[in-house]
């Protein structure tokens, strides 16, 4: 057992508005620069839509993530070394600018420098970033936004078309009445990265310490193979470097433990950051178990309990210090992936492991209760609309689940149940005992659970440990040491860190 | 004017050529890149592109085969030397069309695409006029002189003379009676080399073969001191309200 912990991040679906402030600060501090036009680390699609890149979850035509070769062994879907090799003077995967969008730029100084006593208003004209060139402006990475132009598009999402055919036929004419959500999507910084794994030059690597994943600027050479190996598309390349370029988990700011851009702006609060301790040695055999629906399970099991002294040991052992071991312990991450069981990883039939889980959004089921005249506030109402209005179960197992549609209609019932707990307990005084069996939770479960989600205080969403270095733990030892160096000047290495900064 | 032209300018040009790779690699890595533009174009890379490169490999391997393998050896291998001068002709021949033919829908990309031409730095088209200018001398040489007309043995002269260089005793004699096309051919190829540390064609020692044998993950620790916490949003927020709520003096 070789223990390492990950930064990961959860985000709850149902308080997602769709307002893309998320992406908007993220492209100020990271994107905003030539180049990078038309790269969001942090982008906000409407599900169902084909997502930014076009369809990139189509992996028969993008060959993202990985596969199992015929005798079981994980392989890169777009082949192994040698192949990969043998494509790089053209890579046949590689997404076009068109599949994302022509960035456009606007010549606003036409509003100012027009000479005055005009008859018209002068009307500032898109033009490419690209090309310098007017243009007209027909994607964009939100361009399906709240379901935009889904009436011609939205039935080639490729979740749908994967779906059972009766229940795709039923999205693709009715999903505008039946339900719609918003899907923000960040690299996942996979626990096996298969961009890392693309990479030609090793110029991409996860970090020992908190598994965030980069790419080295000095040592990318441009070979640009991990941009299609991502299934997510979540590596860009950079068109005036010519490098590749990813979400960073914002790390400078999470050394210092605050929360990345991203989470720190969210409107609906509702991203969650913390640690999950992970055993690397279970990280292939959960990446390659056979059947795609046993997937889900496999990844919440490379998971260790940080409450098990076991484990807290073999942390240690491995060299992560204390307050990352209580940190863990800690992480509402933790508490939703693996005590609460709310939280599904994107796609995990692409094996990367994703690091960024999501709690489902419970509101298409709901606004399906509605549509079919049941009650969305009444539990039991809500529970058979999640098992016989299937439509977007089957679309949500898609996502989460590889298709497994009781895992994910599990997890709904879960927060059903809770929405319908906290409803008796608060306005009628009452403990829905049948409830809280029903979902095989206590009831002080189910309130923290609640209070976490609902809540959602600022440091209980995000539980992030300062940075350290295995230099700095030696340092700290030898400090620790009769006779040693003192390190325990402000910001040092031997001054204990404080983990309960906070607002709310 | 022998001396300055077949001595003194190919050491100039193999001066440069280490010393620019030395200066680029240590000072930008940065920018030692292929520099990719196949987000911005890919139809008519994905034919050029690999025309290109595979051309591009045939006519170095040709060229190493030519210049740095004396006859003698050939002859003492056992390989007649009608059977060499055919491959050399034939093969170069063809590896020489794969890379015109390469370089032709590379170069008429870059015109082609506008988003292309825009992200073409002034050192692309100084190499692209330099590549140009070295192949159609290059098949100048062999299709005029070898293919069509009576052909010349530059494994007697030129080589002799290439390898001389190397060896640090330059029979500069042997180039001044060479023919016109090849003795270009020859200054233009040690003006490429000293070209080359300055453009994009660093990317050719990056050749990723590691790659091969790499295990997939690369796992790295952070390197660097551990940065102190900054103060928390809010003791920031009520930091600047109350010094925007004091009275100014
Ligand atoms: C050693 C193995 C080599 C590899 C793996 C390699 C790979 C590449 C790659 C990936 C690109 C970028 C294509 C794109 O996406 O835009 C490229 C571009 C280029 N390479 Fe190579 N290359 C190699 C050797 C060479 C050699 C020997 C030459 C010529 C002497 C060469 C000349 C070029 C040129 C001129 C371009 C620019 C093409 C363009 O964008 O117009 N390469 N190479
Ligand atoms: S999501 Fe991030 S870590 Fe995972 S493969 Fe894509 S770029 Fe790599
Ligand atoms: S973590 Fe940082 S870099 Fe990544 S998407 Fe969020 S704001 Fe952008
Ligand atoms: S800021 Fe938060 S609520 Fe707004 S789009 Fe992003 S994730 Fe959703």
């Amino acid at each position: 057992m070789r223990i390492r912990a990950q930064v990961a991040m959860v985000m709850n679906l149902d308080k997602c508005i769709g307002c893309h402030t998320c992406s908007v600060t993220c492209k100020q501090t990271w994107t905003n620069r030539e180049g990078t036009e038309y790269v969001w680390f942090n982008n906000v699609e409407t599900k169902p839509g084909i997502g930014y890149p076009k369809h990139y979850e189509d992996q028969d035509r993008w060959h993202g993530g990985w596969q199992l070769d015929g005798r079981g062994r994980l392989t890169l879907r777009s082949g192994g070394r040698l192949k990969r090799l043998t494509r790089i003077f053209a890579n046949p995967d590689l997404p076009s600018i068109d599949d994302y969008y022509e960035p456009a730029t606007f010549d606003k100084d036409i509003l100012v420098s027009a000479p005055g006593g005009l008859n018209d208003t002068p009307v500032k004209r898109p033009h490419s970033a690209l090309t310098g060139e007017p243009m007209a402006v027909e994607w964009g990475a939100n361009w399906e936004d709240g379901l935009g132009g889904a009436h011609e598009r939205a039935d080639r999402d490729p979740n749908i078309t994967r779906m059972p055919a009766e229940a795709a036929a039923k999205v693709r004419f009715e999903f505008e009445k039946t339900f719609m959500f918003h899907l923000p999507r960040i690299c996942e910084h996979c626990l096996n990265p298969a961009c890392v794994s693309a990479c030609p030059s090793g110029a991409m690597y996860k970090r020992e310490e908190d598994g965030i994943v980069l790419v080295d600027q000095n040592r990318c050479r441009g070979w640009r193979m991990c941009v299609s190996a991502c299934p997510y598309k979540k590596v860009y390349v950079n068109h005036a470097t010519g490098k590749a370029e990813k979400c960073t988990l914002c790390f400078p700011r999470i050394e210092a433990g605050q929360p990345t851009i991203c989470s720190e702006t969210c409107v609906g609060r509702l991203r969650y950051l913390g640690l999950v301790l992970y055993d690397e040695d279970a990280v292939l055999a959960a990446a390659s178990v056979r059947d795609e629906r046993d997937l889900l399970d496999a990844q919440r099991d490379v998971f260790c309990d940080p409450h098990d002294p076991a484990v807290r040991q073999a942390a240690r052992d491995a060299g992560m210090p204390e307050e990352w071991v209580e940190a863990a312990k800690r992480s509402p991450v933790w508490r939703l992936i693996s005590e609460y069981r709310i939280a599904l990883p994107l796609h995990p039939e692409y094996r990367t492991l994703p690091m960024v889980w999501y709690v489902p959004p419970l509101s298409p089921v709901l606004d399906a209760a509605g549509a079919a005249g049941r009650d969305d506030t009444d539990a039991d109402d809500v529970f058979h609309t999640i098992r016989d209005l299937r439509i977007p179960v089957e679309y949500l197992a898609e996502l989460f689940t590889a298709g497994d549609a009781d895992a994910a209609a599990g997890v709904l019932m879960k927060l059903a149940a809770m929405r319908s707990y906290m409803r008796a307990r608060t306005l009628d005084g009452t403990v829905a005992q049948d409830l809280l069996d029903s979902i095989g939770m206590t009831a002080e479960q189910v309130e923290s659970m609640y209070r976490l989600l609902a809540i959602a205080k600022y440091d209980e969403r995000y539980v992030i440990p300062t940075a350290y270095s295995k230099d700095a733990a030696a340092l700290e030892a030898q400090a620790a040491a009769p006779g040693g160096c003192s390190l325990d000047f402000e910001g040092g290495p031997g001054l204990p860190v404080d983990l309960t900064r906070g607002r709310s | 004017m022998n001396t300055v032209i077949w001595i003194v300018l190919p050491y100039l040009c193999l001066a440069v050529f280490v010393g620019g790779h030395v200066w680029r690699w240590r000072r930008d890595q940065f920018g030692w890149t292929t520099h990719t533009s196949q987000l911005l174009e890919s139809r008519i890379l994905r034919l050029g592109s690999p025309l290109f490169h595979l051309g591009a490999f045939g006519v170095i391997g040709g060229h190493a085969m030519g210049l740095l393998v004396p006859a003698s050896v050939t002859a003492a291998v056992g390989i007649p030397e009608h059977l060499y001068h055919l491959t050399a002709v034939w093969g170069g021949t063809v590896a020489g069309v794969m890379l015109v033919a390469g370089l032709v829908l590379l170069i008429a990309r870059r015109f082609v695409n506008g988003r292309v031409l825009r992200t073409t730095t002034p050192m692309d088209k100084v190499l692209y006029v330099a590549l140009a200018a070295m192949v159609v001398l290059g098949m100048t040489a062999t299709v005029a002189v070898n293919l069509l007309g009576d052909g010349y043995d530059y494994r007697e002269t030129i080589a002799v003379w290439f390898r001389s260089v190397f060896w640090f005793s330059p029979r500069s004699d042997l180039m001044a009676g060479a023919p016109l096309v090849y003795q270009l051919h020859a200054i233009g190829g040690f003006l490429f080399l000293a070209l080359w540390p300055f453009t994009r064609l660093v990317h050719v020692w990056s050749a990723p073969l590691a790659y091969l044998w790499r295990p997939y993950v690369v796992y790295r620790a952070r390197r660097g001191s551990v940065p102190a916490a900054p103060p928390a949003p809010a003791a920031v927020r009520d930091a600047t309200t109350r010094r925007n709520v004091s009275p100014a003096s």
